[in-house]
């Protein structure tokens, strides 16, 4: 077993890796950008290693740099985490290269499903079901018109190299290829640096499931079931779940036997995900293979009982898998919240800035990822998201209202997150009746939402507000509260000199 | 002590008097006995009567917010004796200033100086956390001046444009 492992990411997912390490009794190596100093994964580490400006290109993203780190700590084994140089064939090749273990795939089979259209000729061979569409990249605007006719309107087009809905776009009629082709191609290669573009049936309102598989480097595979992805905004998931509601045993046996077979038709090791489209009559179609540990692993972890990072790292220093498909059991159900940095205010604009105070549920079922801590100022250079909470029950109405209660007690100020609104689809009448599909947020957030506010709720503000002048705590300039105030603590008392600095200013 | 309260726009005279360890509050002629303890600086574990409540507030920029439960209250607390802090005017005529929503870099303008713009057109473009989010105009109108430039980064709060 390795004795130190170098962690390529920063964020929660890095907290999570430095942790499983710790489990495991393994040093954790962690590198930072000049802005994440003071990140919390940095704090949990046993080494920090600085390696550069904040732009990801300068620090998270620099192979040379990363690879030096390992170099100069010693660390035998390199987690990238997801993101950054998670799913980059050459990153995953320069370890070999370099001699040291990438936890993950190899660069070959990461190539062979990193391109959508490469993973997509590959799949065909296995006899994996596709949805109608090229399995190349689009030659010319009259090619994507041909294939468009031929496969029939609505369409979807696909960066090649994409992820996360950038260069994709939806065409419902033929007058808005061309523009559509257009932006897709500039999209694809202003993200990815790689233009190619693919074309598909669109299939409208389908669900997103997932696969977990997992193969070891002797060639066993098991399937670890499946995660309902639907939930989400501008093509990013936002709440996920395990099992899928509307999955049922025989099902999971289809879509795993499937998932297997895709990651033995690309020599696939370690942890991978087999995305699929369901339709509405439980047709599932092949999407792509995320070459990676998911940011949605824990509602996996929940349900079957295993840790995926630690399966990853004895995977990764050549043990064998050790259990057999017949022993994975799903039991219960667990349903995870991404919780970012965004203001659902103000169309979820980004909300970076200083975590002012952070109360953090806890208590039966629940399990908390996160990357933040109080006094901590989320930097504007990075992706969003700030945690993870996930809540588990014995079935899904159990999980939901665990979840709506972890909820209640979460509280982060200073910036905005979307907590609330993960409050709303929790409590949404379709959500709890399991009807989901890809378009449901969007629906959701186009209805407006009702929230009556009773009077008692609102004297209990204004007698709460009050209450904080008092304390000093607002402001308010009144000659009476000094000396009259019930707060004569220590903690009132430097409140109220922090309220009296900021009426001065 | 005595405030006036806004809650939500919603204005309330607020007398606070300690009687016993315990506040004896009117609140707009109601009366209610009211127990506090400071949990921590921003939490307050509040009674009213024998209901019991976590009261967060949270302070961004000058703006209080008072938080019953997940229910966000935007509140003014003024003491009725001072002047500070009355009622601001919010007129929708005149020069609107557009400002940006939270930090980031402004990657593109869309606007120049004497463009005609209407509500909801773009004017600038601004990226944090890998998300472009384009600022929009609130009204129709000229743009009279542009205060940034491309590449510039800005606070949250920054006045972007000024839209006549």
């Amino acid at each position: 077993m390795f004795k130190k492992i170098l962690i390529a990411n920063r964020g929660e997912i890095a907290v999570r890796v430095v942790r499983a390490c710790h489990e495991m009794g393994i040093a954790a190596v962690v590198v930072y950008s000049d802005v994440d100093r003071a990140a919390l994964h940095v704090r949990k580490a046993d080494e920090a290693y600085p390696i550069g400006p904040a732009a990801a290109s300068e620090s998270y993203l620099n192979i040379p740099k990363i690879l030096d780190v390992a170099r100069r700590s010693g660390a035998e084994a390199i987690h990238p985490g997801y993101g950054f140089l998670s799913e980059n064939a050459k990153f995953a090749q320069a370890c070999v290269d370099a001699g040291v273990k990438f936890i993950g795939p190899t660069a070959a089979a990461m190539h062979a499903m990193g391109s959508k259209t490469r993973a997509r000729q590959a799949m065909e061979k296995a006899g994996v079901p596709f949805v109608p569409g090229t399995s190349r990249g689009l030659e010319s605007f009259e090619q994507a018109e041909q294939v468009a006719a031929k496969i029939g309107y609505p369409v979807m087009l696909k960066a090649a190299a994409g992820g996360g809905g950038k260069g994709m776009r939806l065409v419902h009629a033929s007058g808005q290829l061309k523009s559509a082709l257009e932006a897709a191609r500039s999209e694809a290669e202003r993200s990815f640096g790689d233009s190619e573009v693919y074309i598909e049936k669109a299939i409208v309102n389908p669900r997103h499931i997932e696969m977990q598989v997992l193969p070891d480097e002797h060639g066993n595979t098991v399937y670890l079931g499946e995660r309902e992805c639907s939930l989400q905004r501008r093509h990013q998931k936002v709440l996920e779940e395990a099992p899928s509601p509307i999955v049922d045993a025989d099902m999971r046996r289809r879509m795993g036997e499937v998932a297997v077979r895709v990651a033995q038709a690309a020599a696939y090791t370690n942890a991978g995900t087999v995305e699929f489209l369901v339709d509405q009559q439980k047709n599932f179609y092949f999407l792509e293979m995320n070459t990676r540990l998911q940011v949605e692993h824990p509602v996996t972890e929940l349900v079957t009982g295993l840790d995926l990072v630690h399966l990853q790292i004895h995977i990764a220093a050549g043990e064998r898998l050790p259990f057999k498909q017949d022993d994975v059991r799903i039991r219960g159900h667990a349903i995870e919240c991404r919780i970012y940095a965004e203001d659902p205010d103000n169309n979820y604009f980004p909300s970076p800035g200083k975590i002012t105070l952070l109360l953090a549920p806890s208590g039966p079922g629940i399990r908390r990822d996160s990357g933040m801590y109080e006094g901590w100022n989320v930097p504007i250079d990075y992706d969003p998201l700030l945690a993870k909470l996930i809540g588990y029950g014995t079935d899904r109405d159990q999980a939901i209202a665990r979840l709506t209660r972890a909820l209640s007690e979460y509280f982060v100020g200073g910036i905005k997150t979307n907590i609330s609104l993960f409050r709303r689809i929790l409590r949404d009448p379709d959500f709890r009746a399991a009807k989901l599909d890809t378009g449901f947020l969007d629906r959701m957030l186009k209805r407006r939402e009702e929230n009556p506010v009773d009077s008692r709720t609102t004297e209990v503000a204004a007698i709460a507000a009050g209450m904080f002048a008092v304390l000093g705590a607002t402001g308010t300039n009144n000659g009476a509260a000094g000396s009259s105030s019930h707060a004569s603590d220590s903690a009132g008392s430097n409140w109220k000199s922090a309220g009296r600095r900021e009426a001065l200013r | 002590m005595l405030y006036d309260v806004t809650i939500d726009g919603k204005n309330y005279r607020l007398d606070l008097n300690q009687v016993d360890g315990l506040w004896a509050c009117r609140l707009d002629g109601q009366d209610f006995q009211v127990d506090s303890v400071l949990a921590r600086p921003d939490v307050l574990s509040l009674r009213v009567g024998n209901m019991a409540y976590e009261i967060k507030l949270e302070r961004v920029g000058g703006d209080l917010h008072v938080w019953v439960g997940s229910k966000r209250f935007a509140v003014e607390v003024r003491d009725p004796r001072s002047l500070r802090g009355r009622a601001r005017s919010g007129d929708d005529h005149g020069p609107r200033k557009i400002t940006a929503p939270m930090p980031g870099k402004v990657v593109r303008l869309l606007a120049r100086v004497g463009d005609e713009v209407e509500p909801g057109a773009g004017v600038a473009v601004v990226e944090a956390m890998k998300m472009q989010n384009e600022i929009k105009s609130p009204k129709k109108g000229t743009v009279q001046k542009i205060l940034v430039t491309e590449g510039a980064a800005v606070n949250a709060g920054d006045v972007l444009a000024i839209v006549e």
